[in-house]
This record gives structure tokens, sequence and C-alpha cells, in this order.
């Protein structure tokens, strides 16, 4: 917890829409749109790229609103999520017990979070528009781990540390 | 009677929708390289850091600062001299339509909201709030309010009883509950009195004003102030992640209310606070 990370890899979008969708595959055993297993997801809806460029701005979006769906995505496989804000007990136990990661990166710097993409692609639910899943590969996205396998909570800690009067 | 075409108005909707969303406000700039001297934590010197370098980044290529470009709230004061041809409102929301189009910005609007939830495709309908005021100018101010803080935000009926202790202990709860996720450092807009629909309207032009500039009536720049200091204090941080500077500013707005009550609104402003304006 609250270890600087810079990551490089790939990594699959899904806000609120595209969580419901998988859920409901997973369900009703349905194929997924990409083997979830061993995967990161990014909690990110972009604006749309000007012509030439990759992507638009692409920060993170709120995590809590993916809470409901994201134990069972990483009992499912899943194996880490970056997004903004803190998880729930039910996720950070999630996390703990399949031995995955949250990570946290820089909210509100959509600008500066989409020079560390590469390449951008939807790969499923393009009638979401800005909602679809995307396979992006990352370079040297800046992150920090929020929640770790110890337990750790970077927003509980970091609140505790600088708070001040009555503790 | 001063003449004002809605093809006038399209134009300059269009270019301060893409404007506010890729220029961070002068006055937010400067605020957030002054927390960087000041914050005590580390890792939100770092996020402070960062801010400032999205924001240059922003600018140079015109990249939205954030991805969410927001809903489109506009305020219109018209001057009571002012006559407009053609529809007002649609040129507005066409200004809102081409601004969003041209500027490569998220389209982040859904009709039906309990059900269907379908995506508008132009970020319209925007939000138009509208002041008839003196003289012969129409003044627009475009604010692209993201969801993330927007979301956060509340509104109490108190009672009289609660007093300023009750508002102060209502901005300290609305903070304290959306901890990282209405995007910190805050600006938070405060509107006290009126009716439920006044206070959050009040509160939410609140955010317009110059950053940290206090409220005229020493009353109120003094709760202002005291409000901040307790935020602050709750060691929230940048973020989150912890820190010294949770909120940059509280604009507070009072205004009469009734007899037996004490409306407050709390509207949450994020970091990447956007808003321009122009004159017709």
């Amino acid at each position: 917890m609250g270890t600087q990370v810079l990551i490089s890899g790939v990594v699959y979008t899904a806000r609120d829409a595209a969580h419901e969708r998988l859920i409901q595959a997973l369900e009703k055993g349905e194929r997924l749109p990409f083997d979830l297993k061993g995967q990161t997801l990014y909690y990110m809806g972009p604006s749309p790229a000007r012509p030439g460029e990759v992507i638009g701005a692409a920060g993170p979006t709120t995590s809590s609103r993916m809470d409901l769906y994201t134990p069972r995505l990483i009992a499912a496989g899943i194996r880490a999520m970056i997004g903004k804000g803190s998880r729930p007990a039910e996720v950070k136990e999630a996390i703990k017990k399949h031995k995955t990661v949250y990570f946290a990166t820089i909210a509100g710097a959509g600008a500066l979070l989409s020079k560390s993409i590469k390449q951008a692609a939807v790969i499923a639910y393009e009638d979401l528009g800005a909602e679809a899943i995307l396979r992006l590969d990352i370079e040297g996205f800046p992150a920090i781990v929020a929640n770790d396998v110890y337990g750790g909570d970077l927003f509980a800690q970091g609140k505790a540390k600088y708070q001040k009067g009555k503790k | 009677m001063k003449e004002i075409k809605a093809s006038a108005i399209t134009q300059a909707v269009a270019r301060l929708c893409q404007e506010a969303n890729f220029v961070l406000g002068e006055d937010v700039l400067a605020a957030l390289k002054q927390a960087l001297k000041t914050e005590q934590s580390p890792l939100g010197r770092e996020v402070l850091s960062r801010l400032i370098e999205n924001a240059r980044i922003a600018q140079k290529e015109q990249l939205p600062l954030c991805q969410d470009c927001g809903t489109a709230v506009v305020f219109l004061e018209i001057g009571q001299e002012v006559h407009i041809s053609g529809d007002l409102y649609a040129a507005v929301e066409e200004g809102v339509r081409q601004g969003y189009t041209q500027g490569y910005l998220r389209k982040s609007i859904v009709s039906k909201p309990f059900s269907a939830r379908t995506n508008t495709k132009d970020n319209t309908p925007p939000v138009i709030h509208t002041e008839i005021v003196p003289g012969e100018r129409l003044k627009i101010a475009v604010m692209p309010k993201g969801a993330g803080a927007e979301n956060m935000s509340k509104l109490a009926m108190l009672k009289p009883g609660d007093g300023r202790q009750g508002i102060i202990n209502l901005v300290i709860r609305t903070v304290d509950d959306a901890g990282g996720n209405s995007c910190p450092p805050l600006i938070i807009g405060l509107g006290i009195g009126g009716t439920a629909e006044k206070a959050m309207l009040i509160a939410k032009k609140a955010l317009l004003r110059k950053l940290a500039e206090p409220n005229p009536d020493p009353e109120v720049a003094e709760l202002e102030k005291e409000i901040l200091a307790k935020v602050n204090a709750l060691g929230i941080g940048p973020l989150g992640f912890g820190g010294t500077t949770t909120a940059l500013a509280v604009h507070a707005e009072v205004m009469p209310t009734h007899i037996a009550s004490l409306p407050v609104a709390v509207n949450l402003q994020c970091h990447s606070a956007r808003h321009k304006e122009a004159v017709l």
C-alpha cells in the first residue's frame, strides 16, 4: 500500500454499464468479450480522440459505482483494478482472498494520463459509446497501490495521518 | 434596445464549452500552485504537481482537462433592454452541440434516466439558468460540471435551531462522506436560505465566484473561513490520499428564508473547476 508504480501492458476499460453486462454474461454462462483471467480493469470512459490521436482525455471514474460487481469479477479471475476513490469492506476482502490489487491513479488528470496510452481499440459493447470496453496498451502509466493483499487502505491510512483534532 | 442574434449566442456558447474544458482558470491554477507550497503530505504534493502539469498539457494540446466534460451548465444574465431574435434556449443548446462536437469533448448525457439511459450523442440538453437583470448586456457563463463531485453534493432542510453549527456540521459530513470520490482539493459552494431548490441554485452559482474571494458580508466571510479550516483538518487531502489540502475555498451565498426553515445546500466542485464567461 502506498507504493507508486508505472504500469505497462494491456488493460481493459469498463464502467457501470459494461460491468452490468459482464456479470449478466457470467451468470448466463455466455461467452465473455475477453478472457478475464489475469487481466486488469481500468474504470474509465475517454473523451473522443482527435484525428491522428490514439485517445482523448482518459482519467479514472469513481470506483465505488463498480463495487457491487467487483467481488464477482475478482472471483472470476480479474487480477487488478485501476480507479479513483476508496473501496468498501467486501471489495477489500475479495482483494485479500484472491491476491489481487487495487490501484488509484491521478483523478482529473485526463490529459496527462492520455499520454501513457499507446493504443486503444473497442473490443466490446460499442453501442455504449464512451462506456464501451476498450483494450488499451499502456506504457509508464502512473498509479499508486491503494488496497493490497495485507488489507492496507491508502485512503484510511492517509486520512488518519493528517487528520487534526479528535482522533 | 440591444439586438442580439441567436446565432451569436450559439457561437459564443460553442467557444466557451471548449475553452472551459481546455483552459483551467488562472485563479484555480494559482491556488493549486500555492497549495503545492503548503501541503504537508509528500504524496499530496506529488498529486498537486501532476494536476498542474495536466493543466499545461490540456491547454497546449487542446485536450480536455478531465475526460468527464460534464453536463453543460449555462448561466444566462439577460439585460432587460436586450432583444433576442431567434429561440434563445435552442441557440444555447445548439452552441453546446457544436462545442462538444468541434472540441472532441465527451458526450455524457443520457435520456430516460431510470430506464433505457440512452446517450443523446451530443451532450444536450444543457442545464440552463436564466436571470433577468437591468441593462443591455447578455452575459453567458458556461460551467462544465462533472458528475464525480456533483454526485457527492447534498441538500438538507435544517431546523432554524440547528443554526450556524448545523451548517458547519453538514458541510463537514458532506466532504467526509465523499472522501476521494469528489476529487479533492475541492471548491465548496454553499447556499443558505431561500427554499430547497433556490438554496441549491445559489450554491452552484457561488462556484462562479473568483476563487477564494470572500463573501462581502463579514459574518458570512467568517463562516467561510471557519468551514475551510475545519474541512482541511479532516486530513482527506488531494484525491483522498491523505493531506492538509482538502479544499481550496468555501464560497457561501446567503438569502432570506422562511421563519420555519433553514435550507442548506452543499454543491461540491472538484479541482477541475471549469467555467468561462462572455458578454454579448
